[in-house]
């Protein structure tokens, strides 16, 4: 079933970290396999990238990962650092969150692609998120677990997208959760609810361009998909315009980008969104107890329609 | 509380258990006024009205509430800050004025048989699910599956209504005051729905029977949805319906598209199973 939600503060930076989790702890009855969030700050200030990477996956009760020793954990993690000093980047500050998952600001100038492939060489070794703006965290729990974990309660930021995730076609780990970057482009994000019934046709196509998967869940597609628009010179709006033709099947999806929010809804309108907007706040979620936790009080909220197409700037 | 008494037919030995409730053998008996309540349905005064605040309950402590509450004779009641929770108000069978001060969430006041709801808010999908009697108003917008597979009663919304509105549905009326969404009246099969505003793609598919009024744009028409003239006993039923909705006082039903089942989908032979399957 799955759940998702997001959330755009206008021209006003706020506890995100605390208010998506918030969200998402509302929706947890809708998928208790993982819980990610995507969540958009000032970065470090410098301008330099944030990468969140991990090395391995969380073999925790439930996880469909394979037992891993963890001393391999320090041998990729080096491996990391020797090839960004071999492409030109030098990492400014680093933190390593759980034994297979880290927080590095790196300083880099050269294109993202080559970038990524080359850290990605390493075995086990997936970059979750990259981008000057973009903290994209998920892992197997629901969301005061993962929140918790890695202390995003106390993120500030303008805007947010999460996803507690029930796993249907793909495993439970973490390179099956939402959200997904939008590989290689810099700070895009996206979580979905639905089915995608051509994935296979549209991974294929996606692929002999030079794009990445790292894992078989379909709703990777829409990332890809949405960046590699984006590559081509399309719009964000645009972008997803083209999705409800190309995109087969049901399905209800939100995107990021570093001063943006976005949301789509298929044409068949098989997938709940329920949407609260006010001149400084967005807030949207599978349910409307989601929004609830922000709003409280009596607001008018509604269902955004089949095939409906809507971006928020901050 | 009714008081069921043994039948002819179980004093014939046809039969030893107690039956109970519309949907199972009833033997009526218009000398036994009982007869003209559920079993489990209780006698509720309407001037006895009282105030739930479900701020802090769940829905199943609160639909518990309300059966309790019923029991004491209460015949209003008044829900504040039900927020957006879901299932509250269901299963009751029963006369009752209920009041949610606020919005409900998924599957609000399904399977209903008989009360009168005003909810001053929103619901989410599938509100008045198998709804078989009584009138439900929203002061705002509903969700998809508004009206789901209901069987009787009034179900109005001012505002709009998502997807697949009063899909499958068996009889009653939903009334929209503003647009409703793709695939209004799927596979309905009998009542009518009146939208005062535009509709959504695959309007009325694959619909068996019933009739959709539409009073804005159609997007498009679903599989075997076709127009029909609208008649002056349409014209009068609307005007009549819309008073009962306190909506579209105003509006021109003479622009009203009447919206029914061409019959040709599923009725398009007069074979047998049997020979259908011998076709196939």
């Amino acid at each position: 079933m799955c759940g998702i939600a997001g959330l755009i503060h206008k021209g006003k930076t706020v506890n995100i970290g605390k208010e998506l989790q918030d969200m998402l702890q509302a929706l947890k009855h809708r998928g208790p396999d993982s819980t990610g969030f995507a969540l958009y700050g000032k970065g470090n200030n410098q301008g330099d990238y944030i990468m969140r990477f991990k090395v391995g996956e969380n073999v925790a009760e439930g996880s469909s990962a394979v037992n891993e020793d963890k001393s391999v954990y320090d041998e990729r993690r080096k491996l990391v650092d020797k090839h960004i000093r071999e492409l030109g980047g030098s990492i400014v500050n680093d933190a390593q969150l759980t034994p297979y998952s880290f927080r590095y600001c790196i300083k880099y100038d050269k294109d993202l692609m080559e970038f990524s492939k080359r850290i990605e060489s390493v075995e086990m070794t997936e970059i979750l998120s990259l981008g000057k703006s973009l903290e994209l965290v998920k892992d197997i729990g629901d969301a005061s677990v993962v929140s918790k974990q890695y202390g995003l309660d106390k993120i500030k930021g303008t805007h947010a997208i999460g996803h507690s995730r029930m796993a249907t076609e793909s495993g439970v780990d973490i390179r099956s959760a939402h959200p997904f970057w939008g590989y290689p482009f810099s700070d895009v994000s996206v979580v979905h609810n639905g089915q995608l019934t051509n994935y296979w046709n549209n991974r294929r196509a996606l692929e002999n361009k030079g794009m990445r998967f790292m894992s078989e869940c379909d709703s990777e597609l829409i990332a890809v998909y949405l960046a590699q628009k984006m590559r081509s010179g399309a719009s964000l709006q645009d972008g997803m315009q083209d999705s409800l033709k190309e995109l087969d099947g049901v399905f209800t999806y939100l995107v990021a980008t570093k001063d943006s929010l976005g949301m789509a809804k298929d044409t068949m309108a098989a997938k709940p969104m329920v949407l609260y907007e006010s001149d400084d706040l967005v807030a949207l979620g599978s349910e409307e107890i989601a929004i609830r936790t922000l709003l409280p009080q009596e607001i008018d909220t509604y269902d955004p329609y089949d095939g409906e197409v809507k971006v928020w700037q901050i | 509380m009714a008081n069921l008494k043994n039948s002819k037919s179980q004093s014939m030995g046809l039969h030893k258990e107690v039956l109970a409730g519309r949907t199972q053998q009833v033997f009526f008996n218009p000398e036994e006024a009982e007869n003209f309540f559920y079993y489990g349905a209780y006698d509720v005064d309407f001037n006895k009205r009282t105030e739930i605040d479900a701020m802090d309950l769940t829905a199943k402590q609160l639909n518990d509430k309300l059966h309790s509450l019923m029991k004491e004779g209460y015949g209003s009641v008044v829900i504040k800050n039900p927020q957006g929770k879901h299932s509250l108000g269901v299963g009751i069978l029963n006369k009752l004025n209920l009041i949610f001060e606020g919005s409900l969430g998924y599957f609000g006041v399904g399977s209903i048989d008989g009360p009168v709801v005003r909810i001053t808010g929103r619901v989410g999908w599938s509100c008045a699910e198998n709804m078989m009697a009584g009138k439900v108003v929203i002061e705002k917008n509903a969700g998809s599956c508004f009206g789901a597979a209901i069987r009787g009663g009034d179900l109005i919304c001012k505002g709009s209504v998502g997807a697949r509105t009063g899909i499958d549905m068996k009889g009653g009326t939903i009334i929209v005051g503003g647009d409703a969404g793709a695939f209004t009246g799927f596979m309905m099969q009998r009542g009518r729905i009146i939208v005062l505003g535009d509709a959504g793609i695959n309007l009325g598919d694959s619909m068996y029977d019933g009739t959709i009024f539409i009073g804005g744009k159609i997007k498009s028409f679903g599989s075997d949805a076709i127009k029909a003239k609208i008649t002056s006993d349409d014209i009068s039923w609307l005007k009549r319906k819309l008073k009962v909705a306190e909506i579209g006082s105003d509006f021109d039903l003479s622009k009203m598209t009447k919206v029914v089942a061409g019959k040709k989908l599923w009725n398009y032979d007069a074979l047998e199973p049997s020979e259908k399957k011998g076709a196939i």
